[in-house]
């Protein structure tokens, strides 16, 4: 997507009065230039996203490996078309073309609206609802004693959950609302964070997420079978597979590819269409919060009990609005959202203490959880988090295509970031998957301390 | 800053959106009970339809999802037009029930909706008849 003009530089600060925008979210450079230009509150949104066209496109902090997943599919759908199609229509049927071309634009188009979309993004409480909170929840009134985690209970379908309060927001979280650290923003219905689109997937992006996955894998199945068929008909007549290949090397190329990622990518889309149909989220299913693993009788309070109305609720449902008004105008005392800023100083302070409903040890929680998660004999791969420093350089430009062009291995998720994490290593995969079970949602904070590792075991798909 | 009153959201039904009906304390020299429940119950039921699911929005799904949801970018969605609504109703809330007792009701699209914002002004106008 293009990046538009979206604000006025200084024009004696620069020699070319039409700037380059580079993309960030900071308020400060808006001070200095147009004082009375009245801003609008994309531009003091307190989350790690970056916003593109005036607000109109959102998206996480580190856009994560979205270019390589893109370069993938251009990629090989390119080399299909020009390898594989013209022998195909010849010998087979016009059809084919056809087919690719549909599955790939359906492709492209839900991953960037994947990518781009608001998932579902909680604005932080205003000071004054914060207040009104704090004065409703007990204090010991003892300021050097940590408080304890705030929870609230509530009866849902006569089931009991608990809502955690969220330290960054500023309240309680909604059900199935989690907060997300890598954008730093609570995310309604959070299913992951998605590293290969580079953005959460909640609630408004679900289906785009869902109908991407779908797609990609009949387009990845296509293609091989596609492919395969090629290579075969060359190979007729005693010619061999050898010469096959050398007539037609790129098909070589999207074999191989292909081969590697329809698994995974079939593997996941069966295991969200077991998700959708029962009207959970990734993130439930790791933690098993509803499973009965506590030996209690607990059953999925949100489900609808019916295999259809689930998947209709969740995929047809209506499309609720973005609730962060990007393009809103600030109001012209400028406190509604900068509030948010200013107060989460003095939480980091607290942050690092508290060992649940928190993001500051997100990074150490994440590389105790991953080990656990890599021992699962899940057909997906490896999985890969996408874990960063918080705040570490914040005026990063993320690049990874520099980063990507390590060679058929190291997927580096978060890699602009620079950050070392000592599970890196871990990422060095020997086989190419394009969508091992990256998904990795984001329950390590809530997690206290311990490792996943029973939650993990039954994060193998199909189960 | 003035003295607000928040209405927080009700999940006792789960993750729909409806907001707590119980009368809080601070109002009950401005506003009657039955005034203020029935606001706040027009208002769930107004996002109750926005939310709902049926034959029509199960409609707009499918057709969005075979073009590969690039209507959203064009079409305004149902809950677009039910929010709408709930702006109207609000205006209409505090131009005639509202203000009229020194009262400010904020919609709660602007508050991401997890409160309904009651804003409570001083009452100069005690005493001269309205």
């Amino acid at each position: 997507m293009k990046n538009c003009e979206y604000q006025q530089i200084d024009p004696q600060a620069l020699p070319t009065p039409t700037p380059t925008p580079p993309p960030h979210h900071g308020n400060d450079s808006d001070k200095k230039e147009e004082p009375k230009r009245p801003r609008r509150k994309w531009e003091v949104f307190p989350g790690k996203n970056r916003f593109y066209c005036e607000g109109r496109i959102i998206v996480a902090r580190q856009s994560g490996v979205l270019p390589l997943t893109l370069g993938l599919i251009l990629v090989t759908s390119g080399l299909f078309f020009i390898f594989d199609c013209p022998f195909l229509v010849k010998h087979l049927t016009s059809c084919i073309p056809v087919i690719g071309g549909v599955l790939f634009v359906f492709v492209v188009i839900t991953l960037l609206q994947t990518s781009f979309t608001d998932p579902g993004i909680l604005p932080r409480a205003t000071p004054d609802e914060a207040a009104d909170i704090e004065k409703q929840i007990d204090n010991t009134g003892n300021t050097s004693y940590r408080p304890p985690p705030r929870t609230k209970e509530v009866l849902i379908n006569q089931q009991v959950v608990k809502l955690k309060y969220c330290f960054t927001c500023k309240m309680f979280r909604p059900p199935r609302t989690s907060h997300c650290s890598l954008c730093d923003n609570c995310v309604e219905r959070f299913d992951h964070h998605c590293p290969w689109v580079g953005n959460c997937v909640g609630k408004r992006n679900y289906r785009f997420f869902y109908t991407f996955i779908v797609s990609l894998s009949f387009l990845t199945a296509f293609i091989f079978g596609c492919v395969t068929t090629h290579l075969a008909l060359r190979a007729q007549g005693g010619k061999g597979l050898v010469f096959a290949l050398q007539e037609s090397p790129g098909s070589a190329v999207e074999l191989v590819i292909c081969f590697f990622s329809v698994w995974s990518i079939l593997g996941l889309s069966g295991f969200h269409t077991y998700l959708v149909a029962s009207n959970l989220t990734t993130n439930e299913d790791i933690k098993g919060s509803w499973s009965g693993k506590s030996g209690e009788d607990v059953t999925n309070p949100y489900s609808h009990k019916n295999i259809f109305i689930n998947c209709c609720s969740v995929l047809c449902g209506p499309m609720p609005p973005s609730l962060i008004d990007r393009r809103g105008f600030l109001p012209t005392d400028d406190s509604a959202q900068t509030g948010g800023t200013d107060i989460e100083v003095p939480t980091l302070a607290t942050k690092s203490e508290i060992n649940v409903c928190t993001q500051g040890t997100k990074g150490l929680l994440e590389s105790a959880t991953l080990p656990p998660l890599l021992s699962t004999s899940c057909p997906q791969g490896k999985p890969q988090t996408a874990h960063t420093c918080p705040d570490s350089s914040p005026a990063v430009n993320s690049d990874p295509s520099p980063e990507l062009s390590m060679g058929c291995g190291a997927r580096h998720a978060a890699s602009s970031q620079g950050d070392a994490s000592p599970s890196r290593h871990t990422k060095a995969c020997s086989k190419k998957s394009k969508r091992a079970a990256l998904h990795i949602p984001n329950t390590a904070f809530d997690i206290p301390v311990s490792p996943t590792s029973p939650d993990a075991a039954s994060f193998a798909p199909l189960h | 800053s003035r003295p607000t009153v928040f209405i927080q959201r009700d999940y006792s039904s789960g993750t729909i959106c409806k907001f707590q009906t119980k009368f809080p304390s601070e109002l009950e020299s401005r506003l009657d009970k039955q005034q203020f429940e029935e606001t706040i119950q027009t208002l769930n039921n107004l996002y109750a339809e926005a939310e709902k699911l049926g034959g029509k929005s199960y409609l707009e799904g499918c057709l969005a999802c075979l073009t590969a949801y690039t209507i959203f970018l064009c079409m305004e969605t149902h809950y677009e037009k039910v929010l709408k609504k709930i702006a109207r109703y609000i205006k209409d809330q505090n131009e005639k029930i509202y203000a009229p007792r020194g009262l400010l009701l904020t919609d709660p699209i602007e508050r991401g909706l997890r409160v309904v914002e009651i804003t409570i002004f001083e009452d100069r106008s005690i005493g001269s008849g309205r």
